[in-house]
């Protein structure tokens, strides 16, 4: 199959996924549920292509097909930055209750956390992957007890609030978040048009790059503080999903064997939708609402991550 | 031209290239050599901009290396580093390909297409030219980077250690192909070399240097003697003359 059918294949794929999360088994109102059910599709889009973007282009200026942005931490700082805020704000603070305000702190804080994290362990020379991926666990270990440490200290009418910010998910969606989310995405696809060949080029390293005319630390800066905000923008969305994106990018690795990021970011995206909205009907009418979709998520992405470690460590061994 | 001036720099207070001032002249091979660890490598990626250097600069045609802009300094220099290792599969001709970058952005016009073919051709990959990178032995990857630096069509060509993990057949093939490139097309070849054979017989210049220091400089032939080479790597080598090429005989069964 030729790479443009493929893409053909997954977006009929994508579109009969979403069609049947749409119509299937609609009772009542047909006027109450749709715009609901199509609510849902629109934030699964987002948060799918937000994802699979992000994942793609950071593993790209970091050399790898293992680590991704939610691995390493960065989603879970978003956790951090609300608890902080209830910590020591609470909830009746403007950081809380202006949706935008507390939605710009969070993209603040996690493109800083992640230009740091990229500063000390992709900078100097290249430390093992696996050496990265232990980093990347125990800042998230620690970040997670930090962050249980405060709830167990707040108030618990406070607690309720921060976990209704904290646990947002497929099925609750947050609306209003909506249109910032579609907002940053399209700006995000817009530069990302411009940057697609420089990304090619990119996958040839660091060396390679320089070589062939790129500015390389600046182009590595402004990927770095893109892929942040797609994170940052899904999780405040829908809540982080770990091993989501290491799933989609690597999909979509094997089924285009290509350099190219146009076609690689258009595949992992496609993955995406299909995958969530046709997980989420699963979710909704096969399992009848008895578990989330990002627990099926991280079970399966979790699988698939420690098959593509053993595969890894055979290669270089 | 190139004009190196007091290139200096450290790594964790180590010196490893000390104030090093060098001219390349145009039109000819010049090779860095020395003892591991002297700064050839170092020195290199200061050249092209890979590693900034503490302090001094680096001149191309009088204007300081950082000024250039990346892209146009990129259509007169280029660099292949030694390490060559890929992230993404592609073939020979994808990689040839991406040589072309500075002047077409990733769209490919018939007269990128032709600089690719030549390249290829030259290199003699013709016939492989829709495999995998990762199928090819280590001579044939060595070729196809080469020839994505000829197709980048410049004027300067640096090379880090070429010549690394390949066979006599392939190393004396790919020294007769740059010297090609100086002869036909008049290019400018700076390479790093280990083996001071290929430097006495394929080089104009020789750039020598040792725990950092620049120690000998100038025309090959003034440098491949048994003086010279025992102030740069501290050994008797004898040098014989074949076929009217200077071989230093490092070999030595008898003394210890």
């Amino acid at each position: 199959m030729r790479n443009r059918t493929k893409i053909i294949f997954l977006f009929i794929l994508a579109v009969i996924s979403i069609l049947l999360y749409g119509f299937y088994d609609i009772k009542g109102g047909f006027d109450y549920a749709f715009p609901r059910r199509m609510i849902r599709v629109a934030a699964m889009i987002i948060t799918g292509v937000a994802i699979s973007y992000a994942t793609v282009v950071f593993q790209t200026i970091t050399q790898n097909r293992i680590l991704t942005p939610s691995v390493m931490g960065i989603g879970s700082m978003y956790e951090v930055v609300q608890t902080v805020i209830y910590f020591f704000a609470g909830s009746m603070s403007i950081w809380i209750i202006n949706k935008y305000l507390n939605f710009g702190v969070a993209l603040v804080a996690m493109v800083i956390f992640a230009l740091l994290l990229y500063r000390f362990l992709f900078r100097a020379d290249k430390y093992p992957i696996f050496l990265l991926l232990l980093i990347g666990m125990i800042i998230g270990t620690l970040l997670g007890s930090l962050v249980s440490f405060m709830q167990v200290l707040i108030d618990p009418v406070e607690y309720l609030g921060l976990q209704s910010l904290l646990f947002a998910s497929f099925s609750k969606v947050k609306a209003e978040l909506l249109y910032i989310a579609m907002g940053i995405v399209l700006l995000s696809l817009i530069y990302g048009s411009f940057i697609m060949k420089k990304l090619d080029v990119m996958s040839l390293g660091r060396e390679n790059a320089i070589n062939l005319g790129i500015n390389y630390d600046r182009l590595v800066m402004n990927i770095l503080i893109l892929s942040s905000v797609l994170i940052a923008t899904s999780t405040a969305l829908v809540g982080s999903i770990t091993f989501f994106g290491l799933i989609v990018a690597n999909l979509s690795y094997q089924f285009f064997s290509t350099y190219r990021h146009s076609i690689l970011i258009i595949g992992a995206s496609l993955f995406s939708i299909t995958a969530l909205v046709g997980g989420q009907f699963i979710v909704e009418h096969i399992l009848e609402l008895r578990t989330t979709i990002s627990v099926i998520i991280n079970f399966v992405g979790g699988i698939y991550f420690i098959y593509l470690l053993l595969r890894e460590s055979r290669s270089t061994a | 031209m190139i004009e190196i001036k007091g290139l200096t720099k450290q790594f964790n207070k180590k010196t490893v290239v000390d104030d090093v001032s060098v001219s390349i002249q145009p039109g000819t091979i010049t090779s860095f050599i020395g003892p591991n660890g002297a700064g050839k490598s170092t020195l290199l990626s200061m050249v092209s901009r890979l590693l900034d250097a503490d302090t001094g600069e680096v001149l191309l045609d009088k204007n300081n290396v950082k000024k250039w802009k990346s892209t146009e300094f990129a259509k007169r220099v280029s660099i292949l580093r030694q390490a060559n290792f890929l992230n993404v599969r592609l073939t020979v001709r994808e990689l040839v390909s991406f040589g072309r970058y500075p002047y077409s952005k990733g769209r490919l016009t018939a007269e990128d297409n032709k600089f690719v073919e030549q390249a290829m051709e030259y290199m003699n990959l013709m016939d492989m030219q829709d495999q995998f990178l990762d199928e090819l032995s280590g001579g044939q990857k060595q070729r196809a980077f080469i020839a994505m630096v000829i197709a980048q069509d410049t004027d300067y060509i640096l090379l880090d250690e070429p010549l690394n993990n390949l066979d006599m057949k392939h190393s004396v093939q790919i020294m007769k192909i740059l010297r090609k490139l100086v002869n036909e097309l008049g290019r400018t070849v700076v390479i790093v070399l280990h083996d001071i054979n290929f430097a006495s017989v394929y080089s104009d210049n020789i750039v020598a240097l040792k725990d950092g220091k620049l120690v000998k400089n100038g025309p090959t032939n003034e440098i491949i003697n048994p003086e010279a080479l025992r102030e740069i790597y501290d050994m008797d080598i004898p040098v014989q003359e074949q076929n009217g090429c200077r071989i230093c005989v490092y070999f030595n069964s008898q003394t210890p």
